[in-house]
């Protein structure tokens, strides 16, 4: 019932578009993320509903529907259900790109731009979609990898891992690449299933394991919740920091305070939905070309500029 | 002649070994057995620092799988311990953060109280679907798995639920990190969790009827035990038991997420299992639990501290450590 008054919504919009003054064009852009099953996706959702509800303040003629989708199957139905309301955009985050590519494909071929972020298929062309918004794994490991190079140039290491899938590979290849040349010396890495209480166990046995630690690199802020705990406990104070990555409210935090085991943090932000939302946006309002790749950097995140990216409502 | 005495004696040495049940006891060999392998691997692993670590880390699993003894004892299965952990310990750190109360102390004393009726009544739900609605225990617990894990995730939005409130951090903190005596207190909360669990099971009616009902149930039946009633309050111990691992857990990382207890359901079932446990029920052996469950720390433990294992073996590698765990068990028994 809600869909088909709806989709007879979009039809009368298109009609009026014509017509319309630029100032309040009709545009309906649909969103599809993956439901918020962990820390990271939920920032997803979070970001991809505060930005919805900044753009459409900004544009009066502008809608937004966002829709969360457990799994690959059902995210494929929720396009399908985007597309029947009439969108003039998609902005997808899949859950898994791959299956969902000919869902994606059927959608671009009706003429509607469309914006995948974070996870690419593999095939990545004009064929699929307009623009790619982008993480950056191999950055995310290499600017924590150059940050330790430079204030610690001698240090040793201990990393935890994620879980073995070729994003935790690709971040491993860029810490190694960030460290070169260097003294910088890596004890051992093992996985910690970007698991707060797996990362406390594989702490707890480093620091049995190794009388001295300089630096514990867990390119994960659930992770570094465990990674303290377990210092604290042990009471060692060879550690002199952790740096760990992503971006959460509680690890940004720490750095804003100054806190002497957190100095940095590595950006892998989920606000990067937003920044796909405002690229389509900018599409049709702007009129300014952004077909394309764009890239986000892994900022290095330090007192300084920690404020930009503090989001106390978000819940990670 | 020499030989008929020699008989004799070995006869009567067989009739000792046969007074010491060898199947409660092979989980303690399989035990040393990793001691001896985990010295052997890296001289800190024998530290008495590293295994109070890993003693208080088997802590949750262990009293989960003690409330997992009497459910398997009794013949069922209970698969939704892990998301249930996750669920109780996000209602008790909610209720802590709501601020109902203002006195730290109090407020702790009132969130302990409420995380044993929550687990409990978890525990009856779990029961209660499988006696009364008579839906298979496995199917029934894969239910509430979801029903507990998919309440977590909404209850966290996905996100991390968090302990705020920094007076409350500081007097619950103990409880994990703390020590009476030098023992840490998971490890004296194991203790008397077992001495208490080993009580019911072996010397009250109603830990006879369990093992009876988990024996056979039709049996059972016709001798005028209560059946549903026993396996249902076997529910209800293991949801308690769920409680006191979630009392103990909260003020370790003082937070939760979607992502907590994920897969504890089955390292319970695997530690009761490799603690002398038949899965099909009708014995139950609680001591040989925990030693299960210290068992299956150990070995990360293990990997972790050695240098020549490549961190991608480490699951084969366990899964094999556990196979030849009862393997050595199963020969200890035979031999009997």
């Amino acid at each position: 019932m809600r869909k088909g008054l709806l989709g007879a919504a979009a039809v009368a919009m298109m009609a009026l578009t014509g017509v319309a003054h630029a100032e309040d064009k009709k545009v309906t852009i649909g969103v599809s993320i993956p439901a918020a099953d962990h820390g990271w996706t939920s920032g997803v959702v979070f970001h991809a509903e505060r930005v919805a509800k900044l753009l459409m303040s900004q544009h009066p003629g502008l809608n937004v529907i966002v829709k969360t989708s457990p799994d690959p199957a059902s995210q494929a139905n929720a396009v399908q259900d985007l597309e029947t309301q009439g969108i003039d955009a998609l902005v997808i985050l899949p859950s898994d790109p791959d299956p969902l590519v000919n869902a994606i494909k059927e959608v671009k071929s009706k003429g509607t731009f469309v914006a995948i972020v974070d996870r690419a298929p593999s095939v990545n062309d004009n064929t699929v979609r307009d623009l790619y918004v982008a993480g950056n794994n191999p950055a995310l490991g290499q600017t924590a990898g150059e940050y330790i190079k430079a204030t610690t140039p001698d240090a040793e290491v201990v990393i935890i891992r994620g879980l073995p899938i070729p994003i935790d590979q690709q971040r491993q290849d860029g810490f190694d690449k960030g460290i070169e040349g260097s003294n910088v010396k890596v004890l051992d890495r093992q996985f910690g299933n970007w698991n707060r209480d797996d990362a406390f166990k594989v702490m707890q046995d480093y620091l049995t394991k190794y009388p001295k630690i300089d630096v514990v690199w867990c390119q994960d802020d659930d992770m570094a919740v465990g990674v303290l705990q377990a210092i604290d406990q042990a009471k060692r104070t060879d550690i002199q920091y952790v740096v760990a990555g992503a971006g959460s409210k509680d690890m940004i935090k720490k750095v804003m305070d100054g806190d002497k085991m957190i100095p940095v943090d590595v950006l892998y932000p989920p606000a990067m939905v937003g920044t796909a939302l405002e690229m389509t946006v900018a599409n049709f309002y702007g009129q300014v070309p952004v077909r394309g790749v764009y890239t986000i950097d892994a900022t290095l995140v330090t007192k300084g500029n920690a404020k930009d990216f503090y989001f106390p409502d978000s819940p990670f | 002649m020499d030989t008929s005495v020699n008989e004799e004696t070995r006869d009567v040495r067989r009739r000792n070994w046969r007074d010491i049940d060898l199947r409660a006891v092979a989980p303690f060999a399989a035990l040393i057995l990793l001691l001896i392998l985990g010295a052997l691997v890296n001289p800190n692993f024998i530290g008495l620092n590293n295994l109070a670590n890993v003693a208080t880390r088997s802590a949750f699993i262990a009293i989960i799988a003690i409330g997992a003894t009497f459910v398997i004892s009794s013949g069922d299965l209970d698969l939704s311990v892990g998301a249930m952990v996750a669920f109780v310990a996000s209602l008790m750190i909610l209720f802590m953060n709501s601020g109902v109360i203002a006195d730290p102390a109090l407020m702790l004393t009132a969130a302990v109280l409420f995380a044993v009726v929550a687990g409990s009544l978890c525990g009856l739900a779990n029961g209660l679907i499988t006696t009364v609605g008579r839906i298979e225990p496995f199917i029934a617990t894969l239910g509430t798995m979801g029903i507990y894990r998919g309440l977590t995730t909404w209850l966290s939005q996905g996100g991390a639920i968090t302990l705020k409130d920094p007076a409350l951090q500081e007097i619950y903190r103990p409880a994990y990190f703390g020590s009476i005596l030098g023992v840490p207190v998971p490890i004296v909360v194991i203790l008397a969790v077992t001495c208490i669990a080993a009580f019911i099971l072996y010397r009250t009616r109603y830990g006879r009827h369990v093992v009876a009902v988990g024996s056979n149930a039709d049996v059972a039946r016709y001798s005028g035990i209560p059946v549903n009633r026993v396996r249902t309050i076997a529910f209800v111990i293991q949801g308690l038991c769920v409680a006191i691992a979630v009392l103990l857990y909260v003020p370790r990382l003082g937070s939760t997420s979607a992502t907590t207890g994920i897969l504890w359901e089955l390292q319970a079932i695997t530690a009761v299992v490799v603690g002398g446990t038949a899965l099909k029920g009708g014995a139950g052996r609680v001591w040989g639990t925990i030693c299960g469950a210290f068992i299956l720390e150990l070995v990360g433990n293990i990997m972790l501290l050695s240098n020549f294992i490549s961190e991608y073996l480490i699951g084969a590698i366990q899964g094999t450590i556990i196979i030849v765990a009862m393997l050595v068990q199963r020969s200890l028994v035979r031999k009997s």
